[in-house]
């Protein structure tokens, strides 16, 4: 009698908490593979994926850490190029070392870019981070080891196998993508909860305060940009390996690194599922938009005049948006949720 | 009338063309990952613009080739990687694809595993990967009439011509002035190699991206006094080159320029400057050719014309589309000839890329006389010997200053086969041979 009065009461709790996670893996896992068009998996869900983490990790040290940063695109670069280099050098070496090799390197150098955060706030951060993204890219196209000397400086994935299985399909690529998203996800999430994750909110709301109450401010803020520019780095590496198949150090310019800034301004600061969010704003809405207006009106109009034009609704959304939750997407969805709850109820 | 009930027309409107499109089985269809808006966009109407215009011809006056209409579809890429890989997945599952052509290195870089893949031809005219030339790795890859060492052999060889042969270049002086990204540093070791080869002293000098500043540049050029500056630029960058150079009394008539430093958009803003400036191409421009004046009369009389702006009919970058669009057309109906006037698959378009032959009479025939030399594509030579010729810019339009130039092929196979074959070697591919090239995928 006594047990199942505490399963009963224990039981919703553990569904509640399954069943987002549960729905997830069984779409994640069964549903895309086995149905999803290769257009949905290669244009959609691929740049999503990589997007979507190098946004869970810039969340990580602007949202709960709060230094900004614009140097994300860079650690995306030192990723790739890391990765494609291990991969090259080192023979044999098996794909997910060579991903937390990448993820090394660029937490390295995430670290020392991350230095001045140690006298430098706000914006000016912001533009000192800067000079990560303007040094990586000169360094990857000014020394031609980085791309093996291919005299373009673009180099091009390898193929990818992992336990002696060949993931080069869409397939294949889409659900190493995913993985990686969901074992990195769940250790930051992780993270966040426990207290490191307390001193980067500590360190942000107050400096002073978090110095006075004993958080070490120092390697706080460090280790933020460290694990921060690894998971990042993880991202280029699947920007790099899974959806393009190439790179070049052009493509990882300052606009991939405000892109990933606005994913996480417009999906929530401080918020794992709005970095999710904000990249699906970001990847999928143009497309959407881009289709729709190809079907209204493809024969009205070039589609120079239309691409402006998507443009233009695209950004008065975004405002839109904004101003009626200047907390994200994320705030937005917790909101819609509890007016559904308590309507239901 | 409602806002709705035009929707509603839309959409039936829009039932009906697919409808229509699905009823017609020999149909013959072109995706094009164009460019409209963006910093390129004077390249991609051009170009894309060039391509309809010419693929419109042959709907309008030949019924399409041998009774296959062909058909296409644009989707803007504004010159990114990410936007043409998604154009390319959202195109590439229509039927009866010929041939993609995105003009963009980026672009095509990202799309060569997946076309070989799909076992569809990648065209990259007059620019591209310098190794894909080499068809016994890359299949389905095309550089069309120039890469870019051809290039770089074809401009040293014009200014050799200038100097009274190969031998006069000893101890001249040439300086190299490139845009800093891949497209700009893809030369370098060639300028290398035919320095020492011919004994010209060389110095190649970086302007960082986009190069709207170059005092220091040229300061430098002064200082060293070249015969010859060759110019390899990319949109801003050359009209600012052409400008600084005047500030600094550098002839213009001694800059080279190359092939993306070589139309209308690169000279007319620099004014006056760029009065002089040579540069090379390998298709004409003007409007004068008969290809282009039936393009005048039928496709632009028929008010479907590409352009907005009707001046800019013959421009380089037009006439650039119409030869792309030649050798796209030539192609189909090569491999037409083949295995029938019906739809084709990829792979029986990339046959008829690699058997296309046009000697300088069937390009009179087609109307493109000194448009273009002539094209010699082969299984393993995917670019297929482009002649090339040097233009000189007289403050209103660019006048051919120069017979049809070679560029020394021979000299630059044995480097392009060495980078294929090490390419080859990083991806684990098997090197294709005659016999390979014969077995054609048809369904």
């Amino acid at each position: 009698m006594a047990v199942q009065a505490l399963d009963a009461a224990t039981l919703p709790i553990d569904w509640q908490r399954l069943a987002l996670p549960a729905v997830l893996i069984v779409v994640g896992y069964g549903l895309i593979p086995a149905y999803a068009s290769s257009y949905l998996v290669e244009a959609i869900l691929l740049p999503f994926l990589a997007l979507s983490l190098a946004a869970v990790g810039l969340n990580l040290l602007t949202g709960y850490c709060g230094q900004l940063s614009l140097g994300s695109s860079a650690f995306m670069a030192v990723g790739a190029f890391a990765a494609y280099n291990f991969n090259l050098r080192i023979g044999g070496l098996p794909l997910p070392a060579t991903m937390i090799l990448a993820g090394i390197s660029a937490a390295g150098i995430g670290v020392v870019f991350g230095l001045p955060s140690l006298r430098l706030r706000g914006f000016y951060l912001a533009v000192s981070t800067l000079a990560a993204q303007f040094f990586v890219q000169w360094a990857l196209t000014k020394f031609g080891w980085f791309s093996n000397y291919n005299p373009s400086g673009v180099i091009s994935a390898p193929h990818l196998t992992v336990a002696g299985f060949s993931l080069d399909g869409a397939t294949g690529r889409y659900l190493l993508s995913v993985t990686t998203v969901i074992v990195l996800t769940g250790l930051v999430s992780r993270l966040v909860n426990s207290a490191t994750g307390r001193n980067f909110i500590a360190v942000r709301d107050n400096e002073t305060a978090a110095r006075v109450i004993g958080v070490p401010v120092l390697r706080t803020k460090l280790l933020a940009f460290a694990i921060s520019s690894f998971i990042i780095g993880v991202a280029g590496v699947l920007w790099a390996f899974t959806y393009l198949r190439t790179v070049e150090p052009a493509g990882f310019n300052l606009d991939r690194s405000f892109q990933i800034l606005f994913i996480i301004i417009i999906g929530g600061l401080a918020s794992i599922r709005g970095a999710f969010l904000g990249a699906a704003f970001i990847v999928v809405f143009p497309l959407v938009l881009s289709r729709l207006g190809a079907f209204l009106f493809g024969g009205l109009f070039d589609s120079g005049a239309l691409d402006m034009s998507q443009r233009i609704v695209l950004g008065a959304l975004i405002i839109i948006f904004l101003i009626a939750e200047p907390n994200g997407l994320s705030a937005l969805f917790d909101r819609l949720k509890r007016r559904i709850g308590s309507r239901s109820s | 009338m409602t806002f709705f009930s035009h929707l509603r027309k839309a959409a039936i409107a829009t039932a009906f063309v697919l409808g229509a499109t699905a009823v017609h089985a020999d149909e013959q269809y072109f995706p094009l990952q164009s460019y409209r808006v963006g910093p390129y966009a004077a390249g991609g109407t051009g170009f894309f613009g060039g391509f309809i215009d010419y693929l419109n011809l042959i709907n309008i006056r030949d019924g399409g080739v041998n009774g296959v209409k062909l058909t296409w579809s644009e989707g803007e890429t504004q010159y990114e990687v990410e936007k043409g890989v998604e154009v390319y997945e959202r195109l590439k599952s229509n039927p009866g694809i010929a041939a993609w052509n995105p003009l963009s290195v980026g672009i095509a870089y990202a799309m060569i595993d997946r076309i070989t893949d799909d076992k569809v031809p990648l065209i990259t005219i007059n620019h591209g990967r310098t190794d894909t030339t080499d068809g016994r790795v890359f299949p389905y890859v095309f550089p069309l009439l120039l890469n870019p060492y051809s290039e770089t052999s074809g401009i040293v060889n014009y200014i050799a011509s200038k100097e009274g042969g190969l031998d006069k270049l000893k101890g001249k002086k040439i300086v190299v002035l490139y845009h800093g990204s891949p497209y700009g540093k893809e030369t370098i070791p060639i300028y290398e190699l035919l320095s020492q080869k011919y004994g010209f002293e060389l110095s190649q000098i970086e302007v960082p991206h986009p190069g709207n500043e170059q005092q220091a540049q040229w300061l430098t050029i002064r200082r060293e006094h070249p015969d010859y500056v060759v110019l390899r630029g990319w949109g801003v960058m050359n009209p600012v080159a052409l400008k600084t150079a005047q500030k600094t009394g550098f002839p213009a008539d001694h800059i080279v320029g190359n092939v993306w430093s070589n139309s209308e958009e690169d000279v007319i803003p620099a004014g006056d400057a760029a009065k002089g400036y040579t540069a090379i191409t390998t298709q004409a421009s003007g409007e004068q050719y008969p290809v282009v004046q039936e393009i005048v009369k039928t496709v632009y009389g028929a008010g479907k014309g590409n352009l907005e702006d009707k001046s800019r009919i013959g421009s380089v970058y037009h006439n650039l589309g119409i030869v792309n669009g030649i050798l796209n057309v030539e192609a189909v109906r090569i491999a037409q000839a083949k295995f029938g006037n019906r739809t084709l698959t990829g792979d029986e378009v990339r046959w008829g890329f690699e058997h296309l032959k046009l000697d300088p009479a069937r390009v009179e025939a087609l109307g493109a006389k000194d448009l273009f030399h002539s094209i010699n594509v082969s299984w393993d030579n995917h670019e297929g010997d482009g002649y090339v010729t040097f233009q000189q810019w007289d403050g209103k339009k660019w006048n051919v200053v120069s017979d049809w130039i070679a560029p020394d092929w021979k000299l630059l196979r044995p480097i392009i086969e060495k980078s294929s074959e090490a390419y080859a070697k990083e991806k684990g591919i098997k090197i294709r041979t005659a016999e390979d090239a014969d077995a054609v995928v048809s369904n």
